[in-house]
């Protein structure tokens, strides 16, 4: 894709244009946030689908509806393959200038929609798949997924005497999309807004499928004050426990390769969910960090 | 009636024919034996031309009936098709389709449920999702498969309706059985079926949120709602099957079939292809004169209650064909008719033969034999309520 020629969206340009309001998330959702920005950024002819998940139970609770351009929700494995349908319906139709997107969570995705969305992926269809991940099945009460990284208290990961939480590490689903030569995938973070927002409009131009897996976070389920949530999924990025690339064209891209990492005890200790950890834990996160660096860096850059 | 329309063809070949007549613009379809012929000719007619749809070849069957929602959702017209292990994948679907209102239909190859796995026909998987929300038809031959398939839009789409439709096939007894089938003109079926109009989508001019969730205040009225158009699709029936008829010339009766119930004694109520065997079972027993009668049911949901009520009330004793099993009770038809009896001032005592399961034939030895028990029965012998028919092994009390 021509980057030079999609114009960036700001602060400035963006529009004040309201389509995902009035609903009922927690103070300081990171996932509504994501909804929001990226709805402004799409536009009126949009189709949104949603899976069961945060955005779906806090945006369509009859006759209240939170979405103010076309919005479904689909079975939660089906938000693909929804999607899938939405934007071939209006193909048949003979509908042009639309665009469909999904908005599911970390489990709507890497877990159980795993399956349909490699066949919205493989057929190419003009979808643009994002991913909010907040790292838990938030809407049930914080229960781990397949994204919920080592160490980490959920309901169904207690830390104990016998164990730290979560044993497992996050899948790495931008990788396993990329895996598939999708025409564009990235991740992003809440906290770099401008950078996700100018995802979306890339997302925007593709004729095909795309997927952005954004960084969400969740005062709820993280326990962290809800006025640091932009913050706090800043500082994900910033410790090197989250990055910022695309998979492009056939290649990976790093967007943002920090000379330095902040602290990563700091940024667990913040939280709830991980204030649990001993330092030989956090260590083990550490080098689990520096692993995955050394292969970006080796191959994305 | 013009030669050249007549075609010996496949149940799922007379299927496919039906479905490019009624000109869905988006299949989405996972492949299953014995329902593959289906998707196999449809995408042959969309490569050709012939057939102006979109193919999408979706990962399962659950992302079939996901993507047919997602078609009907922006009101184009979807087509669907499965089998067996391949509608028990997709269940979670049916509830969500019929629940939104998204009149997108569905055939069905008949086919028995694992395990043990088998591929040849019974009734297990459609009876099992009768509470789904889809109306169920069950089909006797190929040439009122291609007709329902046409029937099956006019009669989901309608204002009143709303509700998703699944045309039910034997698997292979249907399905691979060669006939001599009608095409009707493309030109007559554009006449009587017009393309998808719906209120319930979503679209630029008039954006809507769909598929929403409601607390306990709102939910009942929702699947009252949803009750109430399955009740009234039984008049649409009707219609559809009457105007068919007169422009194509073949009426199916509606609800229910009969043969040679009027003065019978015995009456035995059959679903599918079996009953063309019974028709020719009933014309010899007929012969040695025994008041012998068919019922065959079309419709399992909405159920044809009066239908049954109406024919049945002057006979003596009814039998139920199931080619399946409630396990722990009794056939599913059979449960659903007793229903429909005992609301009868008087009633006839009913009887239940379970046959055919997982491809078993069923043969005309079998169903004279069904006949013979329930002649005896009328003679108040006493005869077994729920019967396993043609059974390998010796049933121990």
């Amino acid at each position: 894709m021509d980057n030079k020629t999609i114009q960036r969206i700001n602060a400035k340009n963006i529009t004040d244009k309201e389509f995902f309001y009035g609903h009922k998330a927690c103070a300081g959702c990171g996932g509504s946030l994501a909804v929001r920005q990226a709805l402004k950024v799409l536009g009126e002819r949009t189709y949104s689908v949603l899976p069961a998940g945060c955005m779906s139970a806090v945006g369509f609770i009859y006759p209240q509806m939170a979405f103010n351009s076309n919005a479904v929700i689909s079975m939660f494995p089906g938000s693909a393959s929804m999607a899938s349908g939405v934007a071939v319906g209006n193909k048949a139709l003979g509908l042009k200038d639309t665009h469909t997107v999904v908005f599911a969570g970390d489990g709507g995705t890497a877990d159980i929609g795993l399956q349909a969305l490699s066949g919205t992926i493989d057929r190419d269809d003009r979808v643009i798949y994002i991913c909010y991940d907040n790292e838990a099945y938030m809407n049930t009460g914080i229960q781990k997924s397949g994204l919920t990284p080592y160490g980490t208290k959920t309901t169904t990961t207690p830390a104990g005497k016998n164990l730290p939480g979560s044993i497992t590490e996050k899948k790495n689903i931008f990788e396993i999309v990329a895996a598939h030569d999708i025409k564009y995938a990235a991740t992003a973070s809440v906290g770099y807004i401008n950078d996700f927002i100018n995802k979306v409009n890339k997302a925007k131009q593709v004729d095909g499928a795309s997927f952005i897996h954004v960084y969400a976070s969740c005062p709820t389920g993280w326990g962290t004050p809800t006025e640091t949530a932009v913050e706090i999924a800043r500082e994900a990025v910033d410790c090197g426990l989250w990055f910022l690339a695309e998979y492009e064209d056939g290649e990976f891209k790093l967007n943002k390769n920090p000379k330095e990492f902040k602290s990563v005890a700091e940024y667990l200790k913040k939280q709830g969910r991980f204030k649990h950890l001993t330092d030989e834990q956090i260590n083990k996160i550490i080098e689990s960090r520096d692993k995955k660096w050394e292969k970006i860096r080796k191959n994305w850059v | 009636m013009d030669k050249t329309n007549r075609h010996f063809i496949s149940g799922d070949d007379a299927v496919a024919f039906g479905v490019k007549l009624a000109r869905p613009q988006v299949i989405s379809a996972y492949p299953i034996t014995p329902q593959t012929i289906v998707v196999e000719r449809l995408s042959e007619m969309v490569e050709d031309g012939s057939l102006k749809a979109e193919y999408m070849h979706v990962e399962s069957e659950h992302s079939a009936i996901s993507a047919a929602m997602g078609v009907s959702s922006v009101g184009a017209r979807a087509f669907t098709a499965t089998s067996s292990q391949g509608l028990l994948y997709m269940a979670e679907g049916l509830y969500y389709a019929s629940g939104g209102r998204f009149p997108v239909v569905m055939m069905n190859a008949n086919r028995s449920t694992a395990l043990p796995w088998s591929i040849f026909g019974d009734l297990r998987d459609s009876l099992s999702q009768l509470d789904s929300g889809w109306i169920q038809v069950y089909v006797e031959d190929a040439q009122e498969a291609l007709d329902m398939m046409i029937q099956a839009y006019k009669i989901a789409e309608h204002k009143k309706v709303l509700t998703p439709f699944m045309v039910n096939l034997d698997g292979f007894v249907l399905t691979h059985t060669y006939e001599e089938v009608e095409l009707p003109e493309q030109e007559m079926v554009d006449k009587f079926l017009p393309s998808f109009k719906t209120p319930n989508k979503m679209s630029l001019e008039k954006p809507m949120n769909m598929g929403f969730s409601t607390s306990p205040s709102d939910n009942m009225e929702f699947k009252y709602q949803q009750h109430k158009a399955m009740m009234d699709s039984v008049q649409v029936i009707y219609d559809v099957d009457k105007e068919f008829g007169d422009q194509f010339g073949r009426y199916y009766n509606g609800m229910i079939d009969t043969y040679c119930c009027d003065d019978a004694e015995v009456i035995l109520l059959t679903l599918g292809s079996v009953t063309g065997t019974t028709r020719v079972v009933v014309d010899s027993m007929r012969k040695q004169g025994l008041k012998v009668g068919l019922l065959k049911i079309r419709y399992m949901r909405p159920f044809p209650e009066k239908e049954i009520q109406n024919v049945v009330k002057n006979a003596k004793v009814v039998g139920v064909l199931d080619k399946d099993i409630s396990f722990g009770f009794e056939g599913t038809i059979f449960t659903n008719v007793n229903s429909a009896l005992v609301r009868m001032q008087s009633h006839p005592q009913s009887y239940n033969f379970v046959a055919g399961m997982g491809g078993r034939d069923v043969s005309k030895a079998d169903i004279e034999e069904m006949f013979m028990d329930l002649l005896k029965a009328s003679k108040g012998e006493e005869i077994e309520r729920v019967k396993f028919v043609n059974m390998g092994v010796e049933i121990n009390g």
